[in-house]
């Protein structure tokens, strides 16, 4: 394929924002936090594994060399602390009862 | 000592409405002990996703004839397994037509669907479900003995003489009860998808197929130096692509799930069959991928682990099942559970009915005969080599390429298999490996 091909056809379909893409599954938002990450441990972790493996991007590196992050739309996958090599740093649960999570078209 | 009596709310509990709960909850209660079948999301399958083919064949015993009210998508009559390398595929196509006929092989079908109508055959069994309730811990008895389960719920303990462990990959239950001590990240990969919407016309035409007729792609290689692989199937009105990728590779490199399956999407043996597709779901989930390694103790005193929770799902490159795996594991729980009740001992030697089934059905079978492979086919080399040198290969023995002579296909293997980095003794031993592994 010439390169010219491949770039009309790449516009084919536009490749969609991090938000949008969240946006098409739905989280049913428990004011609780099911998951909470300590920022003291993260601050020495140089790895990072849960930055890139989070499926739902959660983990955001902050200026201050901490880790910023929301548990609202999470895929309760379990990638985080299966990754995460730091003893107590993500402390793991699944959402109450009727929360969190909603597949339809999986 | 002994314990005041406690009074049972049920025979046994069942943690976990997915495949292999709900046949656990139909097998004991047709074997007429009663039973609770808890599930944490708001329906049964609200928390499941999974590639998207099922094989029920095992549903037989359970629900004869399955096939005329199961929610299926497509039957699938074709399998293709695709070997992409940077810029090229090698495509083995298998098709039987037969397969879109009672009694059937696989079907696609969502698993919101399909998990929600398998729980519906264990409530009209008998078996009483309770949705929106996560179990928190097992509950003992001053002598540790298991007693039940507690749940989020308010007065919210269940008590019951056994607990079936079918609550998934990530069992709580099963590292709780201490029969799962690892969690050992290179055990499991992480799977991510797209439900991808297009007319159900397009579909048809772009993967050949008519009315309700389905494909099953597996891939290998496309997953942007990650091992792992890939995966495209067809719905009615979408087509589910997706990738598992090896977890500890994945966080030691910089390219993120989503943009994986953005370059997976752009391949160009792939980009036709979903092109202006629009994203209509993005998912996850992990795989317990590692097979009989890591398989935990499956019974206690009381206790039955079944399904992902003991890591019996089937990831061996071409077959990527686990749903079967799962309902055949819990049904067998299920069966061996009511025997323990009938003869009034719960301890591990009751239930162990449960394993002696495993032993002698695929279930562990299947795993036994295909140990080596799921090593095999995510190591370094079948991932990183093999895909180049098998597209390179096939590519010069059908390039014609006058007026220079075909060369023969022993110097076409050799200098590919050179050009790729592999040594021949290593080449040996893999299609050793992969002949007695997949034998
Ligand atoms: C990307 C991907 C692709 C796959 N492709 C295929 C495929 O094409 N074909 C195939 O056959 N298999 C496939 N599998 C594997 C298959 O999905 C699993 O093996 C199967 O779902 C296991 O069934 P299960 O009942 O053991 O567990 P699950 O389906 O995970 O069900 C567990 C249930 O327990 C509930 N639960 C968990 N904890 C609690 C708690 N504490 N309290 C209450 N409820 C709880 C969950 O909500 C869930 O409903 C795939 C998996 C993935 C991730
Ligand atoms: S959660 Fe774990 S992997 Fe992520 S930054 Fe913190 S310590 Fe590192
Ligand atoms: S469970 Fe999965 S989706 Fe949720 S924060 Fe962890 S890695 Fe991200």
């Amino acid at each position: 394929m010439s390169p010219t091909a491949r770039i009309e056809r790449d516009s084919a379909w536009p490749e969609i924002s991090f938000e949008e893409r969240i946006g098409t599954a739905e989280f049913r938002i428990h004011e609780k936090a099911h998951i909470t990450v300590n920022g003291d441990s993260c601050r020495g972790c140089t790895t990072r594994e849960c930055v890139v493996a989070c499926p739902a991007n959660l983990f955001v590196p902050t200026s201050d060399g901490g880790i910023l992050f929301n548990y609202e739309n999470c895929f309760e996958c379990g990638t985080c602390y299966l990754v995460c090599n730091k003893e107590g740093a993500i402390s793991w649960t699944y959402p109450e009862g009727g929360y969190g999570i909603v597949f339809h078209r999986t | 000592m002994t314990n005041p009596p406690v009074r049972h709310d049920a025979d046994i509990i069942v943690v976990g409405a997915g495949p292999a709960g709900s046949c656990a909850a139909i097998a004991a209660a047709r074997a007429g002990r009663s039973v609770i079948l808890i599930e944490r999301g708001p329906f049964p399958g609200s928390k499941n996703m999974y590639g998207g083919v099922v094989y029920p064949r095992i549903l037989d015993e359970l629900v004869p004839s399955w096939w005329e009210t199961m929610p299926v998508q497509r039957w699938v009559v074709k399998r293709s397994t695709m070997l992409l390398s940077d810029t090229g595929a090698l495509n083995v196509d298998f098709r039987a037509n037969a397969w879109g006929a009672p009694p059937y092989n696989g079907a696609t079908a969502y698993r919101p669907d399909f998990d929600n109508w398998l729980a519906n055959h264990a409530v009209e069994a008998g078996a009483r479900l309770v949705c929106s309730t996560t179990v928190t811990g097992l509950l003992r008895d001053s002598t540790g003995r298991i007693q039940g389960v507690s749940t989020d719920r308010p007065d919210g303990d269940l008590h019951a003489p056994i607990v079936i462990a079918c609550d998934g990959v990530n069992s709580f239950l099963a590292k709780e009860s201490g029969l799962y001590p690892h969690t050992d990240a290179s055990n499991f990969t992480l799977g991510v998808k797209e439900t991808l919407a297009l007319p159900k016309h397009v579909i048809d035409e772009r993967f050949g197929v008519r009315d309700n007729q389905g494909v099953d792609i597996e891939i290998l290689g496309g997953t942007s130096g990650v091992n792992g692989g890939g995966f495209i199937y067809t719905n009615l009105d979408t087509v589910a692509l997706g990738v598992v990728l090896k977890l500890p590779k994945l966080a030691a490199q910089q390219k993120r799930p989503e943009q994986i399956i953005a370059e997976l999407k752009r391949h160009p043996a792939v980009a036709p069959l979903i092109e202006g597709a629009e994203v209509k779901e993005y998912s996850a989930h992990v795989i317990p991928e590692a097979g009989l390694e890591m398989m935990p103790t499956m019974v206690a005193d009381g206790m039955l682990v079944a399904g992902d929770a003991a890591a019996l799902c089937l990831a061996a490159g071409i077959w990527l099942e686990g749903v079967n795996f799962a309902m055949a594991s819990g049904m067998y729980a299920g069966q061996a559970a009511a025997e323990a009740i009938a003869k009034n001992d719960v301890s591990s030697r009751g239930l162990s009915g449960y394993t002696d089934r495993l032993e002698k059905t695929f279930v562990l079978r299947d795993h036994k005969k295909l140990r080596k492979v799921p090593h095999l086919v995510l190591s370094d080399r079948v991932q990183h080599k093999y895909p180049a040198f098998v597209a390179g290969v096939v590519e010069r023995v059908f390039r014609v390429d006058n007026p220079h002579p075909k060369p023969g296909v022993r110097r076409i293997v050799r200098e590919e298999r050179k050009k790729a980095g592999i040594g021949l003794l290593d080449l040996l031993r893999d299609g050793w490996t992969g002949m007695r592994g997949f034998g």
